[in-house]
C-alpha cells in the first residue's frame, strides 16, 4: 500500500510530479508574458502598438529603435520631397510619417552614464568590500558584530530619507548631477552587500592555506594576495554582479539627484515621449536594450542568486 | 599593488627595519583593511544622517538656503504626529505591505513546494520564474503602465476578454479602488520569485530521514506537511517576510512611476509623501523629521523581527 500512496517529499509520485510541473510551467509562462510583450512592442510601429484589440501578429519594424536614438521634427511633405534621397532605413521610416531626423536623442549618453556609474561603483564597492570582508573574517576586530550590523543597517534607510541630506551635501560640494557623486553614493550603498557576501565566501576558504603560505615566508599581505584572492574569485565575481545589478537598476537616487549630465537610464526611459503621449515602441526598445544585460547576468548567477538576495544569510 | 609596494619598501630598508615593514601587525592590517569602508559609510551615510537629525529641528527650506534658519525644537515632530495626511500615508503603506507580503508568501511558498517535487526540467523553469525579480522595478514598472492602459493595454484586454467587463471601464491606474491593486499586482509579479527562492532553500534544508521516520509512523501527508514541512521551513519564510517587509516599507520606484501617488492620494505611500514634502514643497526640516521617524520605525520593527526570527531558529 505504501508503494502506491504519495510519499510527500520523500518520493513524490509520478502523478503529483506531473501536476506540480504543469502548474509551475503555467506560472512561468504567464509571468514571462509582460517581458515578451515589451520585446514584441519594441518591434511594432506606433499605430500597431496602440491598436485595439492588442496585436499579437504584426509586421515587425525597427521604428521604435529609430525613435529611441533620434529626435525628430515634423515637416511639410513639400520640404521632405525637396530633400535628397533618404540615407538609411531610419531616415526612410521617419519621412513616411512626415518627419525628419533632427539629431541624436539623449538615450545613448544616458545609457553610457549607466555603464560608467554602475561599473565604477561596483569596482569601488568590491574593492573596499573584499578588504573589509577579509579583515572581519580573519582578524579579531573589536566590536566586530556591532560594526557588521552598522554596515548592514545603512540598508534599512529609505532612499528618499537618505536623499534629502545627500542632496544638500552634494550641492555644497559641487557633486550634484555628477557621475563621481553617483559612484560614491552607489558604492556606499553596495559596500554593505559586498562586505556581507564576501565575508561569507572568505569564511569558507580554509585558513590553513594562508598559514602554510606564511610559514613559507610570505607576509600576511602576500598570503592574502596570492592564496586568498585567487580562491575567492567566484565569490568576488558573484558579488560584483550583484552590485552591478543594483547600481544598474537603481532609480530613486538617480531620479532625485541627477537631472542632466549624470542622469542614468532608469529615470530617463519613462520620459521618452512622442507626439501625443508616450512613444511606447521607443520606450519598449529602450527597456529591451536596458534589460538584456540583466537577463544574461541572471543566467550566469543562478547558482549564487539565493546567497546574494539574502545578504549571505542563506547558503546552499 | 599594495603588496608590491610593501615588498619594494622592504627590499630598500636595512634588515631589522625590513622585518617591521614586511610584517605589518595583524591588528594594523585589520584596521587598514576595514577603515576605508567605515570612513566611506561615515561620510555618505552617517554624516548625512546627523545632518538630517539637525535639520529636523529647524524650519530650513532647501530652495531658500539664504533665509535665517530658526530652531523649532520638537515642533516638526509634533506636527507630523498630528498631521492627518501623514497617518493616511502610513495606513496606505501598511495596506500595501500587508497585501503584497500575504500574496507573495502564499504564492511563493506554494510554488517552492511544487518545485520541490523535482519534476523533469524544474531547474530550467525555476530560472525562468526568477527573471522578473532581477529587473529594474522602475523600468519594468513604467512598462506596466502600458499594460494597464484601458482598451489598448494587454492586461486590461485580457481581463475584459475573460470577464466580459467592457474594456473601457477597466481603469486600473485611474480608478480609486483599483489603483492600489495595480501596484500590488506588479509588486507581487515581481517579488513572488524572491520569496519562492528562499522558501525553496528552506524546503531543501529539511533532511529526508525525518520524512522517512514519519512514513514509518504512518503519518498522513497532511500531517507531515503541518508538523514537519511548515515548521521546519518557517525560519526561511520569516526571513523572506523580513526582507520583503523592509523593502516594501521603503517602496518608491514602482509607485512613483505607475501612479505617482494618485489618483488623488489613494496610493500615496510614505516614500511618496516624503518626496512630495522634501522635493516638491521643499519643506526640508519637516520632511527630515518624517525621514527620521520612518528610519526609526523600520529599524525598530526589523530589530524586533530579527529577535523573533532567532527564537524560531533556536527551536
Amino acid at each position: 500500500m505504501s508503494l502506491t500512496t504519495a510519499h510527500s517529499v520523500v518520493a513524490p509520485s509520478a502523478g503529483s510530479k506531473r501536476i506540480a510541473g504543469a502548474i509551475i510551467i503555467a506560472y512561468a509562462l504567464i509571468s514571462i508574458v509582460p517581458l515578451l510583450w515589451i520585446f514584441a512592442t519594441s518591434f511594432k510601429t506606433p499605430p500597431d502598438s496602440i491598436a485595439y484589440p492588442p496585436k499579437i501578429v504584426f509586421q515587425p519594424s525597427i521604428e521604435g529603435y529609430c525613435n529611441l536614438f533620434t529626435t525628430r521634427t515634423r515637416q511639410t511633405p513639400e520640404y521632405i520631397n525637396s530633400l535628397g534621397p533618404a540615407t538609411g532605413f531610419c531616415d526612410e521610416t521617419v519621412r513616411k510619417r512626415n518627419m525628419v531626423i533632427a539629431g541624436p536623442s539623449n538615450f545613448l549618453p544616458r545609457f553610457i552614464n549607466s555603464l560608467v556609474i554602475a561599473f565604477g561603483s561596483t569596482f569601488c564597492a568590491v574593492f573596499l568590500g573584499t578588504l573589509s570582508a577579509y579583515g572581519f573574517s580573519r582578524f579579531k576586530v573589536p566590536l566586530a558584530d556591532d560594526l557588521l550590523f552598522f554596515i548592514l543597517s545603512t540598508r534599512f534607510m529609505p532612499p528618499i530619507a537618505v536623499a534629502i541630506p545627500i542632496y544638500l551635501m552634494y550641492r555644497e560640494l559641487g557633486l550634484s548631477d555628477t557621475a563621481l557623486g553617483m559612484i560614491l553614493l552607489y558604492t556606499a550603498v553596495n559596500v554593505s552587500l559586498a562586505v556581507w557576501l564576501l565575508k561569507g565566501f572568505i569564511d569558507e576558504i580554509p585558513r590553513e592555506y594562508e598559514e602554510a603560505a606564511m610559514i613559507d615566508g610570505y607576509t600576511r599581505l602576500q598570503a592574502f594576495w596570492r592564496t586568498v584572492l585567487p580562491q575567492a574569485t567566484t565569490g568576488i565575481a558573484a558579488t560584483a554582479i550583484f552590485c552591478l545589478i543594483f547600481a544598474w537598476n537603481e532609480y530613486a537616487f538617480a531620479a532625485l539627484l541627477t537631472s542632466g549630465t549624470a542622469q542614468t537610464a532608469p529615470p530617463f526611459i519613462p520620459t521618452i515621449i512622442g507626439e501625443g503621449g508616450q512613444d511606447w515602441p521607443a520606450v519598449a526598445a529602450g527597456t529591451t536594450i536596458f534589460l538584456v544585460p540583466i537577463l544574461v547576468f541572471t543566467i550566469l548567477l543562478r547558482k549564487q542568486l539565493l546567497r546574494g538576495i539574502t545578504f549571505g544569510a542563506v547558503r546552499k | 599593488m599594495l603588496n608590491r609596494t610593501a615588498e619594494n619598501v622592504a627590499r630598500a630598508t636595512p634588515e631589522p627595519l625590513a622585518r617591521k615593514v614586511r610584517g605589518i601587525s595583524d591588528k594594523g592590517l585589520a584596521w587598514l583593511f576595514i577603515s576605508p569602508t567605515i570612513l566611506l559609510l561615515l561620510a555618505i551615510n552617517i554624516f548625512p544622517l546627523f545632518w538630517a537629525i539637525y535639520l529636523s529641528f529647524t524650519n530650513f527650506r532647501a530652495n531658500r538656503p539664504n533665509e535665517v534658519v530658526k530652531n523649532l525644537g520638537f515642533a516638526n515632530y509634533q506636527r507630523i504626529l498630528d498631521d492627518q495626511d501623514i497617518w493616511i500615508a502610513m495606513q496606505t503603506t501598511a495596506h500595501f505591505v500587508f497585501w503584497t507580503i500575504l500574496l507573495q508568501t502564499l504564492i511563493g511558498f506554494t510554488l517552492a513546494w511544487l518545485i520541490d517535487r523535482k519534476f523533469r526540467g524544474h531547474a530550467f523553469w525555476t530560472t525562468l520564474i526568477l527573471v522578473p525579480m532581477m529587473l529594474s522595478p522602475a523600468v519594468v514598472g513604467n512598462f506596466w503602465r502600458f499594460l494597464y492602459e484601458p482598451q489598448i493595454g494587454l492586461f486590461s484586454y485580457v481581463i475584459s476578454f475573460v470577464s466580459g467587463i467592457p474594456p473601457t471601464s477597466i481603469q486600473m491606474l485611474s480608478n480609486v479602488s483599483l489603483a492600489p491593486w495595480s501596484i500590488i499586482i506588479v509588486d507581487t509579479w515581481m517579488w513572488t520569485p524572491y520569496v519562492m527562492l528562499i522558501c525553496l532553500a528552506g524546503l531543501r534544508s529539511i533532511p529526508e530521514y525525518i520524512y522517512e521516520a514519519a512514513e514509518v509512523d504512518r503519518a498522513s501527508n497532511w500531517r507531515q506537511f503541518w508538523s514537519i514541512t511548515l515548521p521546519m521551513a518557517l525560519p526561511f519564510i520569516m526571513l523572506a517576510v523580513l526582507f520583503r517587509g523592509i523593502e516594501n516599507f521603503k517602496m518608491f520606484d514602482m509607485v512613483n512611476l505607475l501612479t505617482g501617488g494618485g489618483p488623488g492620494s489613494t496610493t500615496e505611500v510614505a516614500s511618496i509623501t516624503l518626496k512630495r514634502q522634501a522635493f516638491e514643497s521643499w519643506r526640508t526640516g519637516y520632511s527630515s523629521a518624517f525621514a527620521i521617524i520612518l528610519f526609526v520605525a523600520v529599524f525598530g520593527l526589523a530589530n524586533i523581527y530579527v529577535k523573533a526570527l532567532n527564537k524560531v531558529k533556536q527551536r
